[in-house]
């Protein structure tokens, strides 16, 4: 549902002349609802920039996030998945489920 | 990891058939000028509020789609996790509240030079919200027209 959530208010946001850029936790999410550009990380809930305390960690997501909105050429809805370097980029979130 | 095998199964085949509210057409707002002469605000869902904030109404059926503003000079250890979901392990933001509302991390991208300041004010959703309708009609244009009032260019946008 926070997946959701945030999708609808970016939307808002850029009605009203916002550039935005969404975290997603769940990629099927993010292809349902269709925030305006949205990256897509393999973290758990309850945890978006993945490991408390680690500072290093937090900017590179947010870094990953900021470059999605600096992506002139891109048509909504953007959504790119992301993973630190070294970690596994995990599967789209539901077998079974199509993708669009 | 970040898929619905963190569910339980009940959960899960909610997530199946609930139905996602599809963002039709897709709006489209570009950066206007280099992020280093931004103003951006962060948008997090974690439900975080402040002590002398109202916390959000657990009994709302659908959730509740209300938001409370924190002031970008706020402290991160005084954020208090208010979300109702237990469907997560909420020990990691209470831990550290910049793993799903980055109020530090946006000042330090601020006093690196990779935006060009920091909004105000951020806002805080509690993002457990099965019925949208009035954060679609109500609070999330009251929320953009808050940042547009605030002179935003970029919002980051978190959930939990």
């Amino acid at each position: 549902m926070c997946n959701q959530a945030v999708g609808l208010v970016a939307a808002e946001l850029e009605r009203q002349g916002i550039a935005t850029v969404t975290i997603q936790l769940l990629r099927f999410v993010a292809e349902r609802v269709r925030p305006p550009r949205a990256l897509c990380v393999p973290f758990p809930h309850g945890r978006p920039l993945d490991a408390p305390g680690d500072k290093e960690r937090q900017l590179a997501v947010i870094e990953a996030a900021l470059a999605l909105l600096e992506e002139r050429e891109a048509r909504p809805p953007l959504l790119v998945e992301w993973a630190p370097a070294g970690a596994p980029r995990r599967s789209p979130g539901m077998r079974g489920l199509s993708t669009r | 990891m970040g898929d619905l095998s963190e569910f339980s199964l009940p959960l899960q085949v909610f997530l199946r058939g609930y139905p996602w509210r599809r963002i039709d057409p897709v709006p489209w707002t570009p950066i206007v000028r280099p992020l280093a002469e931004s103003r951006l605000a962060v948008v997090s869902s974690a439900g975080f509020i402040l002590p002398d904030q109202a916390p959000f109404d657990d009994r709302m059926r659908g959730g509740d789609p209300s938001f409370r503003e924190i002031p970008a000079d706020a402290d991160a250890r005084a954020l208090a996790d208010a979300h109702r979901s237990e469907s997560f392990d909420h020990r990691p933001m209470r831990d550290d509240p910049n793993v799903a509302f980055p109020i530090d991390r946006v000042r330090e991208l601020r006093a690196a030079g990779r935006i060009g300041s920091v909004a105000p004010r951020h806002l805080s959703f509690m993002g457990s919200i099965t019925a949208p309708a009035r954060l679609i009609r109500e609070t999330a244009p009251e929320a953009a027209r808050l940042l547009v009032g605030d002179r935003v260019d970029t919002a980051l946008l978190v959930p939990v």
